[in-house]
């Protein structure tokens, strides 16, 4: 069961990237390649559990971790750039 | 050990004149002789044991992988050499303590003395050729800051330079010549390679290490053609030029020669070119001495001139010969020492030593002109001084030496250099003190103070005693010296004035009446040699100088014209050639290894990592946009090493991304948004072009070298990681213990390259672009919202939940990926995400930390670590580990790389916080705001009081 759980995963994740390179690279505004971005990021979470899960493996998980904690600081500084071209002010 | 002593003690002592001089140049000079007093007493205990015929030995191995050994040995060569260094260096301080000018920096000139004399004595002392070639650099480099002394004189700056590039240029020849030798041998061990005579000389290397080995010592000892630096090196201060040039410079390349005699000389190719070379010199030196009329310029062309006489006498390769020169050695270091100090007494006391300005100073300054006189005299050949004696002897081996079937040329030649030589001598004494005296000199001429006469009298008076009672003053050294020299059973020989009626005595009639006569034809001489060519030395130098600059700055300029594009493509294009290039003259086969099926998920994490790239070409002109996809490929990266199994690596690369793109846009933020079109489409196709090819490379080589099975030194790693190291984590156990010193320097370099970041913008907002920033205003529209409410509640919940995650992952790192380093950046990330937040004047009011000070104690750690090790007798970075049992905790591990670790860590986080905040600077500067009081833009607390 947890093995076509895991297949679909996959599928829907890989769609989703393919989604997101599309946003990434069509725009057509900033913010939108921004977010691409960003839920790239969310999805690249969600891709290092499921590989940990098919390998039963937890080694992988600090990766997790890391993205979860500090993905969004990108994302936030490149707002406060847009925002107001300082980052740290 | 007292060898060692010997050579360090100059070196050591080279910093006492330059404490010295605060408390008076006769302190400075006290302290000077004393160095070189202790290290000449030092050498005397050794006389006993080198007379009767021992080697004194001491060293130990340093490098002995490289053949480098720090040996030393004392024979009678060295003995000889370093007795003239020492004894003469003394009288050359006491001397210069009263010839410096007030002006004169001397506790300058004394350590450079000092520097100078330890090189030398390291180079007569040394057993090593290896490390007897890094004195001799030494001396090269020392000579020319003595050259250079007055660097007020443009004459002084190029004389040095111009020493400096013949000697060190012909340095770089006598390496190739020495490790050619050590090749051959299979030692670097003079005392080994001076037993292998047959060995060398059988060897198809013999004749280019000569040749070699020839051109180094030929430059240093100022052999014709490379004789031309010499002269100009007279632009030093006298004592300068009485010390190198009279005993130790000069007669290294002659000390060489004489060294290397036993195992070098004796075949024809030695004398035909030592031979030859030393006569041309003597002859021609000679000659142009004749016509010098400034007295230095006379004195450095009749060094030349003996240094040819002594060349030719080595060249002879026989026994007595060999007796003969080192003979000579010793009277010259004598008499022109004592020369050139009553020359710079001259020069002192009237203003001038131009011949054309003197005469008849023999009344004025009575002790000046008779040791000047007796020492000219000697160098003349006048019998009862001691350059007679071994001028006796050079004419008396020259008599049966036959140069290529010719038994005239050499005795015809070698007499006519004694007659130039006794021409010059004579002129100088006649010209320069006899005479008419003068109505005005350029100064009122008088004796100097004792300090300045004394050391020339003392030499004048070995010289007079040697040539009086050669075998008692000179005896002894002479017989040991030349013993080392020939390497075997001592000829038979007789050091006295009277040999009876032989042809060398008289050549020596011979020499002594024509160069009488020329002197007395002076005028007519001096008019016929006018009327031949003069060619200059200095412009053909000059020439060949300016042609070699111009050529090697074409070339570098054509490699490196500072554009990026096009060291790039010089770098790449070369790695290209080089490998393709391999790869079509070898063979090669496809790997047997069988291909991995390839997962759909990582087809479209290849999709991601290529359509990413391909945006990125696309959007490259719009620099955010580009470091939006650059962000992307880093994620696609960072997965990569996940599906790898790279756990250290992605966690890396993880937290990198973050930092970067946060720096990035502190940069982005005073730069222009987007890159201009420059480039033309001819240099488009070239990088096109090396792109493609290059790519294609690296992954046919990745290709390669995954399909077939190979050793790699992981394996090892893999098994040691454990018991040597004490972690299951092999990526932490190699950074910190395996390859820790690698560690260390790259923390060295981290730290330094933020404390430079930290230097250029702090000393660019001092100047014009502080002023530029102070006058910004910026024209794009901003959004009022500085510290928005959510982001700062969101970064300080989670900073003690990233402070946690920091600590977790820097404790499991020597088991489990993590570590250090990844925690450092997760640290630095959880702080940098507060400046964000609630901007960084707030911040940095609550966060106190001096990041110089935090980058400084990690390196500080992490090198106390290393240390540590030696306490307990390991070499440096040896890591030790320990099972430790406690109560609740139960069974854990303690190793030595923890703190190592702390270092690495605390370094990590100190360069990448230095860096923000001087970034940060920047743009605070330009924006001319207070710094906010509360820690965001809403105060929650007011709108609870409404």
């Amino acid at each position: 069961m947890i093995g076509y759980a895991l297949l679909f995963g996959f599928v829907c994740l890989s769609l989703a990237f393919l989604l997101n390179l599309w946003r990434l690279v069509l725009g057509p505004t900033l913010t939108d390649r921004v977010l691409a971005g960003d839920t790239m990021v969310i999805n690249v979470i969600a891709l290092i559990m499921l590989y940990g899960i098919m390998e039963t493996t937890a080694v992988y998980f600090e990766a997790a971790l890391l993205f979860a904690m500090f993905g969004f600081i990108s994302t936030v500084a490149y707002c406060k750039f847009l925002l107001r071209g300082d980052v740290i002010e | 050990m007292s060898l060692v002593l010997i050579v360090m003690l100059p070196f050591i002592g080279a910093v006492l004149p330059a404490l010295m001089i605060r408390t008076g140049r006769n302190a400075c000079t006290i302290a000077t002789a004393s160095v070189t007093i202790l290290a000449f007493a030092l050498l005397m205990t050794h006389v006993p044991a080198v007379l009767r015929g021992e080697v004194v030995q001491v060293g130990w191995d340093w490098l002995p992988g490289l053949g480098l050994n720090a040996n030393f040995f004392l024979d009678g060569l060295g003995l000889l050499f370093a007795s003239l260094i020492l004894g003469i260096g003394l009288l050359i301080i006491i001397y210069a303590r009263f010839y410096l000018a007030k002006e004169d920096p001397m506790g300058t000139f004394f350590t450079y003395l000092l520097l100078f004399q330890g090189a030398m004595v390291g180079i007569v002392l040394s057993d090593n050729i290896l490390m007897l070639l890094i004195f001799w650099e030494l001396t090269s480099l020392s000579s020319f800051l003595l050259i250079g002394y007055w660097k007020h004189l443009p004459e002084g700056r190029q004389g040095a330079r111009m020493a400096l590039a013949v000697t060190g240029g012909g340095g770089l020849a006598m390496i190739a010549g020495a490790l050619l030798l050590g090749q051959i041998v299979g030692s670097y061990d003079l005392s080994v390679i001076l037993q292998h005579k047959e060995l060398i000389q059988a060897s198809p290397l013999y004749v280019p290490a000569l040749l070699l080995i020839l051109i180094g010592a030929f430059a240093k000892s100022a052999q014709f053609p490379l004789h031309f630096w010499l002269p100009h090196a007279m632009a030093a201060p006298t004592p300068v030029s009485a010390y190198l040039h009279s005993a130790t410079m000069v007669k290294a390349g002659i000390f060489l020669l004489a060294r290397l005699w036993p195992v070098l000389a004796g075949t024809e190719i030695w004398f035909y070119l030592v031979t030859t070379t030393g006569l041309i010199t003597m002859v021609v030196a000679a000659y142009i001495a004749l016509f010098k009329d400034d007295l230095k310029a006379l004195l450095a062309y009749s060094t030349v001139s003996h240094l040819g006489l002594v060349t030719m006498l080595l060249g002879f390769g026989t026994p007595l010969a060999a007796v003969a020169a080192v003979f000579h050695i010793i009277n010259h270091a004598t008499f022109k020492a004592a020369l050139f100090m009553s020359a710079g007494i001259v020069d002192h006391e009237v203003g001038s030593r131009d011949i054309k300005h003197l005469g008849g100073l023999v009344m004025l300054m009575p002790i000046t002109a008779t040791l000047a006189t007796i020492a000219a005299a000697s160098m003349a050949g006048i019998p009862l001084l001691n350059g007679f004696l071994s001028k006796e002897m050079m004419l008396e081996e020259a008599a049966h030496t036959v140069w290529a079937g010719q038994a005239w040329l050499i005795p015809l030649l070698a007499t006519a250099g004694a007659m130039l030589s006794v021409a010059y001598s004579l002129r100088y004494i006649t010209q320069v003190f006899f005479g008419p005296v003068r109505e005005h000199y350029p100064s009122t001429p008088h004796d100097p103070p004792m300090g300045m006469w004394l050391p020339p009298a003392f030499l004048v008076g070995l010289v007079m005693l040697i040539g009086l009672f050669p075998q008692t003053f000179a005896g002894p050294l002479v017989a040991a010296s030349a013993g080392a020299v020939i390497g075997g059973p001592l000829p038979d020989y007789y050091l006295s004035i009277w040999h009876g009626l032989t042809p060398a005595l008289f050549m020596s009639a011979v020499a002594l009446g024509l160069g009488i006569v020329i002197l007395w034809r002076y005028t007519q001489v001096r008019a016929a040699w006018q009327k031949g060519p003069h060619p200059q030395a200095k412009a053909l130098f000059d020439r060949t100088l300016t042609g070699a600059v111009a050529v090697s700055s074409a070339l570098t300029y054509r490699l490196h014209n500072g554009s990026l594009q096009r060291y790039l493509a010089w770098f790449i294009g070369a790695c290209v050639v080089i490998g393709y290039v391999t790869f079509w003259l070898s063979s090669h086969e496809a790997g047997n290894r069988a291909m991995l099926p390839a997962a759909p998920v990582a087809i479209v994490g290849w999709l991601l990592l290529i359509g990413g790239c391909a945006a990125l070409m696309a959007l490259h002109r719009d620099r955010l946009l580009a470091l939006i996809t650059v962000g992307v490929i880093g994620l696609i990266v960072s997965i990569g090493f996940v599906y790898l199994s790279a756990p250290d690596l992605a966690l890396t690369q993880i937290s990198v991304e973050v930092v970067t793109v946060v720096l990035l846009l502190l940069a982005l933020n005073f730069l222009p948004k987007h890159t201009p079109a420059e480039s033309m489409s001819v240099r488009k196709v070239r990088d096109g072009v090396l792109a493609v090819v290059a790519g294609l490379g690296v992954g046919a080589i990745a290709f390669a070298a995954m399909t077939r099975d190979f050793v790699t030194l992981s394996d090892f790693y893999l098994e040691q990681s454990l018991p040597g190291g004490g972690g299951t984590n092999v990526v932490n156990v190699i950074l910190v213990d395996f390859r820790g010193f690698d560690t260390f320097g790259e923390i060295i370099v981290l730290g330094i390259a933020a404390l430079a970041i930290f230097a250029l913008l702090d000393g660019a907002l001092r100047g014009e672009v502080g002023r530029k920033l102070d006058a910004w205003v910026s024209t794009e529209q901003r959004s009022m919202n500085r510290h928005p409410m959510m982001l700062v509640v969101a970064t300080r919940v989670m900073l003690p939940l990233a402070l946690l995650v920091g600590a977790y992952i820097f404790l499991r790192g020597h088991n489990v990926p993590g570590g250090g380093f990844i925690a450092g950046l997760v640290v630095a990330i959880a702080l940098i995400m507060q400046y964000m937040a609630s901007g960084f004047g707030w911040t940095a009011k609550r966060m106190r930390v001096d990041y110089h000070g935090m980058v400084g104690a990690g390196i500080l750690i992490a090198a106390a670590t290393g240390i540590g090790s030696w306490i307990a007798g390991h070499p440096f970075l040896t890591s030790a580990f320990e099972y430790f049992t406690w109560p609740l905790v139960g069974k854990f591990e303690l190793a030595s790389a923890i703190a190592f670790d702390t270092g690495v860590f605390l370094t990590v986080v100190g360069a990448v916080m230095l860096t923000l905040a001087n970034l940060s600077r920047i743009g605070r500067r330009a924006q001319h705001q207070q710094i906010n009081e509360q820690p965001m833009d809403v105060n929650p607390l007011e709108n609870t009081k409404n």
